[in-house]
């Protein structure tokens, strides 16, 4: 009886190993001063909380060793997934920063590991760099890929793209889309539009026919209100000039 | 394999158990065997629109809470004997229901019935997102004005971001436009949407056109579906939205107001 069960499960496959490559937030840290470090990062969250809801993160603590500074990486890690974010992976951690990973199950990437031979090297490049105590987390250094939407955005979406956004559908009235690159419609835009939300002052918007309640770069911003001598149906830019937001036909 | 619609729309008051009533009736008519569900809890409605008030013994929160099997609860039509009605309870709340509870009742109906149409509560809030988790077809009732497209917008962001078919990745609702209390004087007359300016924002496959119709009234009060008479334009409109849904072609009517034809004759536009 139990040889047969036996055989039945010969025959299905159970699992199967395949290799697959993902997109993960890298997050680079600069300071040592835990508090700071969940303050500053509390913030970034705050400004685009479904895009970092749960997120998986790699932890590099490269530049932090190189300058020498000591840090308790299980505090940290903890530290990471009490503001919401899931540690995956740490990398550039010396010796027993690794160890201390590996005690909470955090995968370690060897391959890019501070050991104290290039440390040494690399410190004297680094020590001439003037260091700078109030920038915790320089940047958050993200895959710049674009986004593309092809289905409509209904009114109360959000979306944030972490590259450029492309939309090749309407966006209703009521609705949000957020990048911190550049942002295209390809149809009519009635919703809010905001590109270089993470302070890009380059980035601009393009749509193909702008009814939007308001749109923003880098912060500058105009409501409907401004918006009422614009056409309709006539596919503009928007970009900033001298703190001003500029608002141009493109045919 | 049952095929689960869910009548929603955001707002209320626009015409959601009528519709529900209509399509299901007329789902049942045409020979499919069909079950409507009233979600809104608390706000019990369809079985007076249905003209089953008096028969309702146990309901789908009992069926959900195990009090009572859904053959006890299921009310059969006396119109149309492929008809049945699963009651909502008046004296609970959305709070009630539970996203397993009604998985479970669905499946259940789904084994015996062809069709399964859910008509939702008003709102965005537990028994609207109950609703319409299940669905395969949405069936989206808007009025001609800006605030039912809006909430009809919002309800179809909800449609393709919060459903089972959005959360397992399988192919989305098949969504469906029925404009309601369309009134083509008025829209004429500049005093309400037109069927070209609810469709620029929405940009639906429309299903039909409901005229505002008194006998909309009067089929609710004597708890007969409007689909059941036959001579009236909502009646009719209901029929066309039947056969539209199950693949015929059916031209739209009732979108050019009856004063028409004289203005085109004499000109004007």
């Amino acid at each position: 009886m139990s040889l047969d069960v036996n055989k039945n499960y010969d025959m299905q496959p159970v699992l199967e190993f395949k290799s697959s490559t993902f997109f993960v937030l890298v997050l680079i840290i600069y300071s040592n001063d835990l508090m700071m470090i969940e303050q500053k990062l509390r913030e970034k969250i705050s400004q685009a909380q479904d895009f970092f809801r749960n997120s998986p993160i790699i932890l590099d603590v490269r530049e932090l060793n190189l300058q020498e500074h000591e840090i308790d990486i299980i505090k940290l890690i903890n530290l990471i997934r009490g503001v919401g974010l899931f540690p995956v992976g740490v990398r550039g951690g010396d010796d027993q920063q690794n160890l201390h990973a590996a005690s909470l199950f955090i995968p370690v990437d060897m391959s890019q590991s501070t050991t104290s031979a290039q440390a040494e090297i690399q410190k004297a490049a680094y020590s001439s760099r003037p260091s700078a105590p109030h920038e915790v987390i320089k940047e958050i250094v993200v895959s710049t890929a674009t986004t593309l939407i092809s289905q409509p955005v209904r009114s109360g979406q959000r979306i944030y793209a972490p590259g450029d956004l492309i939309i090749l559908t309407q966006v209703s009235a009521g609705a949000e889309i957020m990048a911190e690159g550049n942002i295209h419609v390809y149809n009519t835009l009635r919703g809010r539009a905001l590109a270089g939300v993470q302070g890009n002052r380059d980035a601009r918007i393009f749509c193909s026919d702008l009814q939007a309640e308001l749109i923003s770069i880098a912060g500058d911003y105009k409501t409907s209100e401004d918006l009422k001598d614009i056409t309709p149906k006539k596919p503009v830019q928007i970009y900033l000039q001298d703190q001003a937001l500029i608002i141009k036909e493109l045919i | 394999m049952a095929r689960i619609i869910v009548v929603t729309s955001g707002k209320g008051g626009v015409g959601k158990t009528t519709t529900s009533a209509a399509i299901a009736m007329g789902l049942a008519k045409r020979g499919h065997k069909t079950a409507v569900i009233d979600f809104d809890v608390g706000l019990r409605n369809l079985d007076l629109i249905m003209g089953c008030e008096r028969r309702v013994v146990y309901d789908f929160i009992n069926v959900i809470n195990g009090e009572a099997n859904l053959n006890q609860a299921l009310i059969r039509d006396k119109n149309c004997n492929l008809l049945y009605i699963l009651p909502a309870s008046q004296t609970r709340d959305k709070d009630a229901l539970s996203i397993e509870g009604v998985g479970r009742v669905l499946e259940e109906l789904a084994k015996d019935f062809k069709y399964i149409v859910c008509d939702s509560p008003a709102g965005i809030e537990k028994g609207a997102y109950l609703a319409m988790y299940y669905a395969d077809d949405a069936f989206v009732v808007t009025n001609p004005e800006v605030s039912s497209v809006r909430d009809s917008d919002r309800m179809l962001g909800i449609l393709a971001s919060k459903s089972r078919r959005a959360e397992l990745g399988m192919e989305p609702i098949k969504e469906f436009l029925l404009l309601t209390r369309y009134d083509p004087n008025r829209v004429e007359s500049g005093e309400m949407l037109s069927l070209e300016d609810v469709q620029e924002i929405l940009s639906l496959h429309l299903l039909g056109i409901i005229p505002e119709s008194k006998s909309v009234l009067t089929a609710s009060n004597a708890g007969i579906p409007v689909i059941l008479d036959e001579k009236s334009d909502a009646g009719m409109a209901y029929a066309d939205v039947v056969a539209r849904y199950l693949g015929e072609k059916r031209p739209h009517r009732f979108i050019e107001s009856k004063k028409g034809f004289l203005r085109k004759l004499f000109g004007g536009k």
